[in-house]
């Protein structure tokens, strides 16, 4: 009988189709096999990438007018040479430093403050009717909408600019919040209580590690908002940051500056979310593939 | 292991005048009346029906998660208030933690109980060793065959030495051969830790092969409307189901269900449709018969 479940039963390998013929050594050659699809779209993102680069390079040594105007627009060249410059400007460093810091502050109050009232809001009703309307109303409100509200609220520009950056990252994490509180599957709030668990270790066991995955989609799309909402800020009433220095760099007609501060906020916003993705796979094991 | 063994047997249920109805749109749904069961404790103890009787409904009861609209539900005479470890349930959905391995999903239990966590790991091994998991424990549930799945979920309801096994249609999601391993290693498992066992399924040859008595439920409004010993020797083989005592026991439950699956069809496809099942059409459409 343990031999029949075991065959009925036993996970099957994943084994490589034993028709292909083993043209490389065996290990490099089922190396390749195995990473075959990852190796091909790293070779066309690279290419495609290098199109975008040369593309851009064409646009701009030709100063192409077409609909557009590719004039004033820098070459990737020149966006390179103001970048080898950068690197070494203390300031330029303080900017990406200063938005980092507001992005952190701001996007990680939201997650302390979002992430557990959703919890809560989806365990009790009467605290999910007190505050959803609320938070319904305020929810379509852009965080640029509220700049000049939050320079009123805030004695300084820095407190606003994180507030606005908190109020962009916070809609999106409670809602998915709530929302992974909403489908916990109640089967298995069954199971943990004919096992003895109480209120506190079902919510423990149950419901917060079922809502993670709706969790890190929060966070995840709210760390997006948080960059557009700190960029629009710093825009707005900045003195110092990537917004700020992509803004002042169109007012002081240093034009490879603003391509500068275009790729610098891409990288920023790319590397927090990589970040997230990474945090994502840490706390929740057992969605790995 | 130890703690189960040694636990006197325990585990007798007994509901008396049960009713359950749901409150809906439409008024009062009545989903089972009048029902009376007992299981003794050690033994083995099904009810079959067909689908939508009940007995999920019943079962729930059992477990204390749904309550009674009349009647009492008891265990070694204490009323069942609400769910607990005492009870343990296995789910046709499997119902396991997707947020943990294997070896966790069984300690559940003993970890809400409070005992240290290389006692209650020594425990899970020593389980998931007796229903041939050992080798999966790191494993998380979504990488398990649906046979798997189901063995951890009746080793996790087991560890906790529950008074009372409570299974709701277990194997239904399971293939013909697979169902029947499980079988034999429910079979096993109860007869080694001499708990109670109340098994629901719509699977006559399931309840017949498994079970020391059988209840067999009327279609809705769900009531007990026989219940029939089951006198077949222990341990009992595969071969067994080819036995004329075990064809007749079959023939009986057979038609006292499928009366009430006719009538359970009848409600939804009405009257006419119910003789329809018996009209012989004589090369005639339907639509000319009816
Ligand atoms: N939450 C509910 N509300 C209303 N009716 C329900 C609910 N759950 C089950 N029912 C009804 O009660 C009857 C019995 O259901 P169930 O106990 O699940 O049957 P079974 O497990 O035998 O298939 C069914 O007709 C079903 O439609
Ligand atoms: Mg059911």
């Amino acid at each position: 009988m343990p031999a029949a479940a075991a065959v009925t039963e036993s996970m099957s390998a994943p084994v490589t189709a034993p028709t292909a013929p083993p043209s490389f050594g065996a290990p490099a050659g089922r190396w390749y096999r195995l990473n075959q699809n990852r190796l091909r779209a790293t070779a066309i993102g690279v290419i495609s990438l290098a199109a975008f680069l040369l593309v851009w390079h064409l646009l701009t040594t030709y100063r192409v007018v077409f609909f557009v105007r590719f004039t004033n627009v820098p070459s990737p060249l020149a966006v390179y040479a103001s970048f080898t410059k950068a690197i070494h400007d203390p300031k330029f460093l303080l900017h990406i430093l200063l938005s980092c810091r507001r992005i952190f502050i701001g996007f990680s109050l939201a997650a302390i403050v979002g992430v557990p009232l959703g919890l809560i809001m989806g365990r009790f009703k009467l605290v999910h009717e007190a505050v959803f309307p609320v938070a319904e109303v305020l929810r379509p409100i852009p965080a640029i909408a509220w700049v000049p509200m939050a320079i009123m609220l805030w004695p300084t520009n820095e407190q606003s600019i994180v507030f606005i950056t908190f109020l962009g990252s916070f809609f999106p994490i409670l809602v998915n919040t709530l929302h992974g509180m909403s489908l916990v599957d109640p089967v298995l709030v069954r199971a943990a209580q004919c096992l003895g668990a109480r209120e506190r270790s079902i919510f423990r066991e149950v419901y917060f590690p079922a809502s993670l995955p709706h969790i890190f989609t929060g966070l995840t799309i709210g760390m997006g908002v948080a960059w557009v909402s700190l960029i629009a800020a710093e825009m707005i009433s900045g003195q110092y940051g990537i917004g700020y220095f992509t803004w002042e760099a169109y007012s002081l007609v240093q034009y490879a500056d603003i391509a500068l501060g275009m790729i610098a906020i891409g990288v920023l916003g790319l590397g927090s979310s990589l970040l997230i993705r990474g945090a994502g796979q840490l706390v929740m094991p057992w969605r790995a593939k | 292991m130890s703690a189960m063994a040694t636990a006197t047997p325990q585990g007798h249920i007994e509901v008396e005048n049960f009713s359950l109805s749901y409150e809906t749109i439409d008024g009062l749904v009545d989903a089972v009346t009048n029902t009376h069961i007992h299981v003794k404790p050690g033994e083995f103890v099904s009810i079959v029906g067909p689908s939508g009787c009940g007995k999920s409904t019943f079962l729930n009861a059992v477990a204390g998660f749904l309550k009674p609209t009349t009647g009492t539900i008891t265990v070694d005479g204490e009323r069942v208030s609400g769910p607990s470890a005492e009870r343990g349930m296995v789910f046709q959905q499997y119902s396991l933690f997707p947020w943990k391995t294997v070896r966790e999903n069984v300690e559940f239990g003993l970890k809400m109980r409070g005992m240290p966590r290389s006692q209650r790991e020594r425990a899970a091994r020593t389980l998931l060793g007796l229903a041939g998991l050992e080798a999966f424990e790191k494993h998380y549930p979504e990488k398990l065959s649906g046979g798997m799945k189901q063995r951890v979920g009746i080793v996790r309801a087991l560890a906790t030495g529950p008074k009372v096994l409570l299974l709701d249609e277990p194997f239904g999601a399971l293939d013909a051969q697979t169902r029947v391993i499980m079988q034999q290693i429910l079979t096993n498992m109860w007869q080694r830790l001499k708990i109670s066992v109340l098994f629901v399924t719509h699977d006559i040859d399931e309840a017949i092969f498994l079970s020391d008595r059988v209840y067999c439920m009327t279609a809705r409004p769900g009531s007990i409307k026989a219940e029939i010993p089951i006198p077949l020797e222990r341990p009992r083989q595969q071969s067994v189901m080819m036995s004329s005592e075990f064809l007749a026991l079959r023939r009986g439950l057979m038609s006292l269900i499928r009366e009430e699956s006719l009538k359970a069809m009848g409600g939804e496809i009405n009257d006419l449709g119910m003789q329809g099942l018996n009209i012989e059409l004589h090369g005639h459409s339907l639509v000319e018969v009816l």
